[in-house]
This record gives C-alpha cells, structure tokens and sequence, in this order.
C-alpha cells in the first residue's frame, strides 16, 4: 500500500477543478436576474435536476456516513434508501410538487408563507440557514479531517514549507474557495451542473472500487460469509431490538426511519427542494424527484458495500505496513477491524471506550479502501471522487443558503421592495459570507465518530416536527397559521427534551443526550443535594435519534390539529392552489403513458420493494 | 440557455478517460508490478477506456442538442 500520490493523481485532481471552475465561467454571462441566480431562471431539464437532486444529498453524510454504517451495521443501512429515500421521493414528487412548483414560492419557507403566514416561515427560515451552514461545515470538517489522516496530503504542505497540521486548514480553505468560486460565478444552474459532473464522477470513482473489493472476496457470498453475522440481512431480527445489527425495532425504524426523517428530509429541505423548483416545467418538477430515485435506488451498491468489504477484508498486520508508516498507524490498524483502523487521538494514542477496546474509525472506511485496491492512475480519480462529493453537497447548502437568506431573510426583514440587481447582489455576498461562516462551522464541528448519526440529530431537531406542519398544511385545508407555529414551536421543543433525556449505551451526559438530567443535577448539588436523576437508555445513537424524530412529529402533529382547532380558519378562496382538495389537479394532457410522473413512481415503489425482499 | 451540461461531462471523461487509458499502457510497460494491488488487472487501462466511451457518448448526445437548439433559434 502506498502512502504517496504520483504525479498524475494530482493531474486528474487538477483537471477536475479546472472543469468545475470552467462551467462557473460558462454561466457567468447568464447570470442577469434573481431568478437566474437563485431558480436556475425555471429551465433545467427533469433529468439534469433529478441528478441534481440526489447529488446534492451526496455529500459527506451519505459518502463516508453510509460506507461507516455499512460496516458497523451491514446491509441494514440499505434501509435509508429503500425503506427511506425512495417512498419519500415518490412521495414529494407526486402529491407534494403541485404545490411547490405551482404556487411559485420561491423556497419552501416562502410556501410556509403563502400557506401560513409571516412567522412560520421565519422560524422555519431562520432554523434552515443556520442547518444548512452546519451541516456545510461538518462537510468541510470531515473532508479535511480525511485527508489529514491519509498523509496523502503531506508532502505538498512540506513542500510549501509549512508543518503537517496545516494539512486540514489547506484542504478546508481549497474546497471552500473551489466551490465558492463555481457558485458565486454560476449561480444555482452552476451548481446544479456541477452537481450533474460530480455524480458521474462519484459513480466513475467507486464502481471499480466495489468491482475489485467483490471480486477480492469472493462475490456476494464470500462478503457476507466474511462479515459478522447479520450483516447480508435487511430485515432480519427486527422484530427485536436486542436481535439486529441497528438495535431498533422494526417500528422505531419504520415509523422513525422510514417515514419521519426520510419523509422530513426529502420532503420538505429546501436544499434538495431546491433542485426540482428549478425545473422546466410543472411536469419536469414533478418527475425531478422520481427520475433521482432511480440511481438512488443503486447506491447502497456503491457507497454500502465499499464498507462491507472493508470489514471482511483481514486485518492487516504490523509486518505488512509499509516502512514509512508511523508507529501509531501501525498499532491503529493492528487494532481494528477488517480494514478499518482504531482511531487515533492527536497525541499519537490510540482511542479507547470504558471498557479499554478500541474505538474503531469506520469513517475511513472508503479511503481506506481506496489506498488499498487503486494504483497511482485510478487512485486519483477516486480522491477525486471523493472530492467531488464533499463539494457537491457544500455547493448544495451554500445554494439553498444563499436563496433562504436573500428571499426569506433580508428581503422580509431587513431590506424588503429593493431593486431585482440588489437582490442579486446580495445573493453574491451571502455565498462569499455563507462560505465564510461555514468555514468557521468547520472548526467548530467535533466528537461524534459517525457524521451521519450527527446530521440525523440535527434533522430530527428542525426536519422532523416540519413534516407534520407540511403535511396539515398541504392536505388539511382547517390548518391554521397558529396552529402551525405552535406546532412546530412544541415539536422543536419535544425533540430536544426527548434528547435531554435520553442517552446512547456507552455515552457521557451531555452532548449526546441526558443532558436536562445533567443539569438538574448540577443545580440540585448546588442546593446540597446529590440525586441520580433516572434517563432513558437507548441501544446506539441511532435509535435514540429515530425515537427523538418520533416525538418532535408526533407532538407537532398533535399540537397544530388542536391548535388549529381552537383558532379561525383562513377562507377556502385564499388557499387555492396551496391545498390539495382546494387545488384544480391538472391531468398532464398529451403525455405518453410511460412519461406520466404516477406511472414513473408506481414503478419506482414497485422496484424499491423488490429490493427489500431479496435482501430481506 | 446554450450550455448543454453533457458537452463538459463528455471532454471531462474523454480527458480523464485518455489520461487513464496512456498511463494504463505506459506501466504496463514500465511498471506493471503497481497493479498487484489491484488483483493484476490493469484497472487504469480498462476503466480509462471505458471511461471514453462514456465521454464520447455524452460528448455526441450533448453536441447533437445544441446544434439542434441552435438550429431551432436560427430558423425563428
């Protein structure tokens, strides 16, 4: 295994940057409206979006999240694409687009606008800004956390005559100025074209990767005859939490999985949203979703099994590393499982949990692999790849940033009935500032070893309780804008205290849960008591963050019905066109059968479960 | 819009592709020991061909688009 690049893996890199920099140029000319800036001017194809809309998801999260999961869950983790994405993308796209696309908001807190009112999108506003810069940052952070660990990047930060520890502040600042480059030039088409590039490339970059990892372990046989036991099984033992890999029964995975956080994420964040609003027409909206969950479909393949393999390949031995590799690596990788390492503290030692066994890395699952399978050549499109997918999902929140903070922001509150060009001056300034306080983001991002499960915290805080507001909103004409900012108030407010006083098996009270005991221990001891408050105890982290999306939806659900209830509804004339029974539904005339969006997501259902039952 | 995203896929995959493709050949010759790793297939080569294919491909359906959009704008 080498631990150096050669000349034409930075060459690929090189190329890369310059073709995503060049679309940015490209654009640049048209980029004369808001509209064109921020909506893409409505007139990207369905396909074009559709890629679009699922590459911008492809960031950090799904990439080296899935790849972790998968090797500390095993196929298991296929259930946030089939049990998941897939019925929330039919979903959206079917029943949910109509209003989107056809009431013309221009981000889904101005459709909370137009269904509600003022203070329901701001809310919602103000909490997607600050997400979509969070999960920007932990985007950045695990890229150059990545690539800091790899050492690959080491010899050009010599180069340059700096110390190795300037290897994450390089990677931090090159993929920030890259992406802030093709976005602040080209707008939304810029990055949804960009996003296009980066899927292909992402696909190019691990398919030969899973080939060689299967072919090296002996097909789908030999992969799972090699993993820990449950781990070829989806759907096995999950009538009992104690009795799968995932430790959730199957109704927390069903109803917290499956239908809270998929239904909340795909449904309802601008940042994939986005992407569909910015279609050519009412049909092409309503097909972007649909077209996006046919490769979304086959993903689990490319960025599931890569750590699948990882731990079914044997652990390498202190003989076989190679002689430049330091004494900590070493020990890291001696210590872990398959290929993937303990991890390391930045002192040189290794991490271990309460127990003494060391804490496992499995976010380098993937470059883990790719330093293993890929000579020089290959090897740099696959960091490309890699690359390509943590700009594509920075470039995602920095649009749906800049568009929530210029409309829904700055031009309700701060700056309203302003010139078109000022708002499109603004919409330059918020992705140079957007970028700037991700960045900062990046740094601040820590301590949690799966960023997936650290994303999903974030979603069921602010995504979760959403749904059921969008929900009663778009299909419950007795919804009322009271009922709907109290709702989602008390669902925020549910989920953190459910959170507050929970705790994964293994954890310490505080970030991770627990931490209303904690504090109301602290003030009990400061009044001379000492009690141990009880919290509830949860197998991992992810099922208490499904549990946590449960009952933020749950309450927000329940609150906007009898809030609701309680106030006077809108007219029914004010809601057309925002309601489903309110709405005229168009029948697309003079559309083949096949091309019909229900004909297209019947298919797609159809197929997802078929999936599900062969790896049942 | 007269930017037609497949153009810049297909020179991206026709340029990486090609570059695989050489340098697949060239360690075939100087040092082909680097493909141990990669269970003695020459994935550089391979995947590099198959990667201009795919670029060829998109770089025709892409152009074969603007010319037709081209085309329709002129004749108005």
């Amino acid at each position: 295994m080498h631990t150096t690049l050669a000349w034409i893996d930075y060459l690929i890199m090189v190329i890369y940057f310059a073709f995503v920099l060049g679309i940015g140029f490209a654009l640049k000319r048209f980029m004369k409206t808001s509209t064109d800036f921020f909506l893409s001017g409505r007139s990207i194809p369905a396909w074009v979006a559709g890629l679009a809309f699922i590459s911008a998801n492809l960031g950090a999260q799904e990439v080296i999240g899935m790849a972790a999961s998968g090797a500390k869950y095993g196929i298991s983790t296929a259930h946030f694409y089939w049990l998941g994405a897939i019925p929330a993308m039919v979903f959206v796209g079917l029943f949910m687009m109509p209003f989107y696309y056809g009431s013309r908001a221009r981000s889904v807190p101005e459709y909370l606008r137009l269904r509600f009112d003022e203070k329901t999108r701001g809310l919602n506003a103000i909490s997607f800004a600050a997400m979509t810069i969070f999960s920007s940052g932990a985007s950045m952070y695990a890229m150059a956390k990545l690539i800091g660990v790899l050492h690959i990047f080491d010899p050009v930060v010599h180069a340059l005559g700096l110390p190795t520890g300037y290897v994450f502040h390089l990677s931090i600042l090159v993929s920030a100025v890259i992406t802030l480059g093709y976005v602040y030039l080209g707008g939304l088409t810029s990055a949804i074209y960009n996003e296009v590039l980066q899927f292909f490339l992402i696909v190019a970059g691990f398919f030969p990767l899973v080939w060689l990892g299967l072919k090296n372990v002996g097909g789908w046989e030999g992969l799972i005859a090699k993993c820990p036991p449950g781990f070829g099984h989806a759907w096995k033992g999950m009538t009992n939490a104690d009795t799968n890999p995932l430790g959730v029964e199957w109704f927390a995975l069903a109803m917290g999985l499956g239908f809270v956080l998929s239904f909340g994420y795909w449904c309802t964040d601008f940042l994939v949203v986005q992407r569909a609003m910015a279609a050519d027409s009412m049909t092409s909206a309503r097909r972007t979703p649909l077209i996006a969950a046919l490769p979304k479909m086959a993903f689990p393949f490319l960025v599931i099994l890569p750590g699948l393999i990882a731990v079914a390949l044997p652990t390498p031995t202190a003989v076989e590393a190679p002689t430049s590799a330091s004494a900590s690596v070493v020990e890291a990788d001696a210590l872990g499982h398959g290929l993937i390492p303990a991890k390391v503290k930045t002192d040189g030692s290794i991490e271990r949990d309460s127990a003494g066994q060391p804490v496992l890395d499995y976010d380098l699952a993937i470059p883990k692999l790719l330093l293993h399978y890929f000579p020089a050549g290959l090897l740099g499109l696959g960091l490309t790849a890699l690359l390509a997918s943590f700009m594509s999902g920075m470039a995602g929140n920095i649009t749906a940033f800049n568009t929530v903070w210029t409309f829904d922001i700055y031009q309700a509150y701060i700056k309203p009935e302003a010139s078109d060009k000022h708002y499109l001056r603004m919409g330059h300034f918020a992705t140079l500032f957007g970028t700037a306080i991700s960045i900062a983001a990046a740094y601040v991002v820590a301590s949690y070893n799966n960023i997936m499960e650290l994303l999903q915290l974030v979603f069921a805080f602010v995504n979760a309780p959403l749904l059921g507001t969008f929900l009663l909103g778009m299909f419950w004409k007795r919804a009322t804008a009271n009922g709907a900012f109290f709702g989602l108030l008390s669902g925020i407010g549910a989920a953190a205290v459910h959170h507050g006083v929970s705790l994964p098996a293994g954890s310490v009270p505080g970030v991770k849960g627990a931490w209303i005991n904690r504090g109301a221990e602290f003030v009990a001891n400061l009044a001379g008591w000492s009690p141990r408050l009880p919290f509830h105890a949860y197998r991992n982290e992810m099922a208490q963050n499904f549990w946590t999306a449960i009952w933020a939806f749950g309450v927000c659900f329940v609150v906007t019905i009898v809030v609701s209830l309680a106030t006077k509804p809108r007219p029914d004339e004010e809601l057309k066109g925002l309601v489903y029974s309110l709405t005229k539904h168009d029948v697309e005339h003079g559309l083949p059968w096949y091309r019909k969006p229900e004909v297209l997501g019947v298919a797609v259902v159809l197929m997802s479960i078929a999936l599900n039952v062969i790896f049942r | 819009m007269n930017l037609d995203i497949r153009v810049p896929i297909g020179l991206l995959f026709l340029s990486l592709g090609g570059l695989l493709t050489g340098y697949g050949v060239v360690t075939h010759f100087t040092s082909p020991e680097i493909y141990a790793q990669s269970l003695d297939v020459n994935v550089n080569f391979w995947w590099g061909l198959a990667m201009l294919a795919f670029g060829a491909g998109m770089l025709h359906y892409g152009r074969r688009a603007v010319a037709r959009s081209t085309a329709a704008v002129g004749a108005e």
